[in-house]
């Protein structure tokens, strides 16, 4: 089991939003976290990613049979847990190349893999760059500073690309963006998942996974999982509507 | 009391160079005006306005050998321009200014940049004055660069007159010892059509001071008055700014950034006059800081005084410490929290140092930057 998380309640500023979740991941699978607005999405994103601002009240994550939750969010993301922001931040001043490469190399440094050099990087970033069609104009700019919404995104996806992790959660990276750029992105995702990674796609809508297929739908609604099936779960909820799962958990 | 012990400091000294210089009797008269003004009004204090931040009380009390190199000194008329009555500061120097002229050809343009280099020795008070005069339709780089061994006293002026549709890239980089002095006035003026763009870095000195006072005497001129101090320890740096819209259709841009470490003290100070028949004009200006410790401390003052209505204008300031957001970020990539920190911090200084055209300045400063992090980006 790559994770495993049991009866996991979290929160932020003292509000309990995740209220005994539970959720089981192996590697090679595709997991697609459903859910209307406020049912925890995020929360269950920011946790797994370790944000400051969220505190877990009780229950238990485990990587690698590991405790996640004992790790620091460099540590974890450096044990090959990646977060694709819903809100990719801007970090003026700091090229794309100059911060990927510092990351690229912090992880190998932890697992003891030989570290790349500026131009040894930038051969591997090219080659990275394809994945989500990006052309090398970006790795000299700033980190997402004055990037379009679809453009950060692909960016995301291509940190992922460069870095990458065993188990990815992707937050919302289908929310605002246009059909070609959600081509561009989902086709990346598809390149990158492998049968020694695991992707959990947290999605409002059913839009995302037409193009990225889960093997696994898993409905949020209060901070709980509701209602677990395959792909074609989806498919019911975007004909029915949330509201047909909240009724039916009532 | 007090001015009769700053007497004893300057006055054998003033005597000495003004009787050794041959220089024209004008110069001699202003020099003698100058230094009247430092004996009656003396160093500035707490108490003046100006000075409210930034206690110069130290200065006074030291005693420092007068570093004067008249016989090389240059004399222009544009001395009578300098506006050695801002303080006794101002006075003093220009009591004892060592004087360079630098006149950049009409609808001449100077590939290489020209070079002002100042080096204070221990114990030594200089008074290095720069005149700069950009000839309609030239087009010049020029770089200022104080250096310092231990403890010395820099009293240093600029004036730099950018004339009809001139264009003037200007460096000014403050980087003297830890233990040292610095005291500095840049004066410009700018005619029609001008652009001046400048970029003042302050990485050393015990306490500096740095004033600039730039002016739009004719319509249509364009300015940049951007700076980055950065300071540790227990440093003091000051930037007070005047950028004077006198006329219509003049442009300026403000960007000053400050990174504190430790228990260092930034002050900032800028004014931007808008003035009655100076319509069209657009300024912006803005002073971010950055805290690194939590015994670091910025006063930052920006102002806008308009008297006109038809005017784009913009200012603020911030004092703060990296957002939470940005260095989570960082960290889910799996930066380490001293290396999210430091890359966070080198970034919020890049902007200012990402302008500059000249590689060898940018390199050094990003050297600065880098080494002020005591931080290994491997960039």
């Amino acid at each position: 089991m790559l994770l495993e998380i049991k009866d996991l309640h979290a929160g932020i500023e003292g509000k309990e939003i995740l209220k005994g979740l539970n959720l089981q991941i192996k590697k090679g699978e595709v997991h697609a976290i459903m859910g209307p607005n406020g049912s925890g999405k995020s929360t269950l994103s920011k946790v797994l990613a370790g944000h400051p601002s969220y505190e877990v009240i009780s229950g238990e994550v485990l990587y690698e049979g590991k405790n996640l939750l004992e790790l620091e969010p460099d540590e974890r993301a450096r044990e090959g847990i990646f977060l694709a922001f819903q809100y990719p931040v801007e970090v003026p001043g700091v090229s794309n190349s100059q911060f990927l490469r510092l990351a690229y190399n912090e992880k190998m440094k932890h697992h003891g893999t030989e570290e790349l050099d500026p131009l040894e990087f930038n051969d591997y970033l090219k080659e990275k760059a394809k994945i989500v069609e990006m052309s090398s104009e970006f790795f000299k700019r700033s980190v997402n500073e004055g990037f379009s919404g679809g453009e950060k995104k692909r960016n995301e996806i291509l940190q992922m690309a460069v870095l990458a992790p065993t188990l990815a959660i992707l937050d919302e990276t289908d929310s605002g963006l246009d059909i070609d750029a959600l081509r561009i992105v989902a086709e990346g995702v598809n390149k990158l998942r492998s049968a020694d990674n695991a992707i959990i796609l947290v999605t409002h809508y059913q839009r995302l996974l037409n193009y990225i297929e889960p093997d696994f739908v898993h409905v949020l609604a209060g901070g709980r999982i509701v209602k677990e099936g395959g792909k074609e779960l989806a498919i019911e909820l975007e004909e029915k509507g949330y509201d047909w799962v909240k009724a039916a958990t009532k | 009391m007090t001015l009769a012990v700053k007497e004893t400091i300057y006055k054998q000294d003033f005597q000495a160079s003004l009787e050794n210089a041959s220089e024209p009797q004008w110069l001699k008269d202003l020099r003698e005006k100058a230094f009247a003004y430092f004996t009656e009004n003396g160093f500035p204090t707490v108490r003046d306005e100006e000075w409210k931040y930034t206690n110069a009380a130290e200065i006074s009390k030291l005693e420092f050998q007068i570093s004067n190199e008249q016989s090389e000194s240059q004399t222009s008329e544009l001395l009578k321009d300098f506006n050695f009555e801002r303080n006794g500061f101002t006075a003093l120097h220009l009591a004892f200014a060592d004087v360079v002229l630098v006149t950049i050809p009409k609808e001449t343009s100077v590939e290489k940049p020209l070079e002002f280099s100042f080096k204070a020795d221990e114990g030594t008070a200089n008074f290095p004055h720069v005149i700069v005069v950009a000839e309609a339709g030239s087009k010049a780089t020029i770089i200022e660069n104080y250096e310092s061994a231990g403890k010395s006293l820099t009293n240093s002026a600029m004036q730099i007159f950018v004339e009809d549709n001139a264009h003037l890239t200007h460096y000014r980089v403050q980087s003297e010892s830890a233990e040292s002095y610095h005291i500095g006035t840049t004066e410009i003026t700018l005619k029609r059509g001008s652009f001046y763009n400048s970029t003042n870095i302050n990485l050393g000195a015990r306490l500096s001071r740095h004033d600039v006072h730039l002016k739009f005497t004719v319509p249509g001129g364009e300015a940049f008055v951007d700076g980055l101090y950065l300071l540790n320890g227990s440093q003091h740096a000051d930037t007070h700014s005047t950028i004077d819209h006198t006329v219509p259709n003049c442009t300026s841009h403000q960007n000053y950034k400050g990174v504190l470490n430790d228990r260092s003290r930034g002050v900032f100070n800028g004014k931007v006059f808008v003035r009655e028949n100076a319509s069209g004009t657009d300024a912006q200006q803005s002073n971010k800081n950055l805290l690194l410790s939590n015994d670091a401390r910025v006063d930052t003052k920006p102002q806008l005084e308009i008297y006109n209505d038809d005017v784009k204008c913009a200012h603020g300031a911030t004092v703060g410490q990296l957002e939470e957001e940005e260095l989570f970020y960082l960290l889910s990539r799996g930066l380490s929290e001293t290396l999210a920190r430091n890359l966070l911090t080198y970034g919020f200084a890049e902007e200012i140092v990402n302008k500059i055209e000249i590689e060898s300045i940018k390199k050094q400063l990003d050297e600065a930057v880098l080494n002020r992090l005591n931080a290994n980006l491997g960039i």
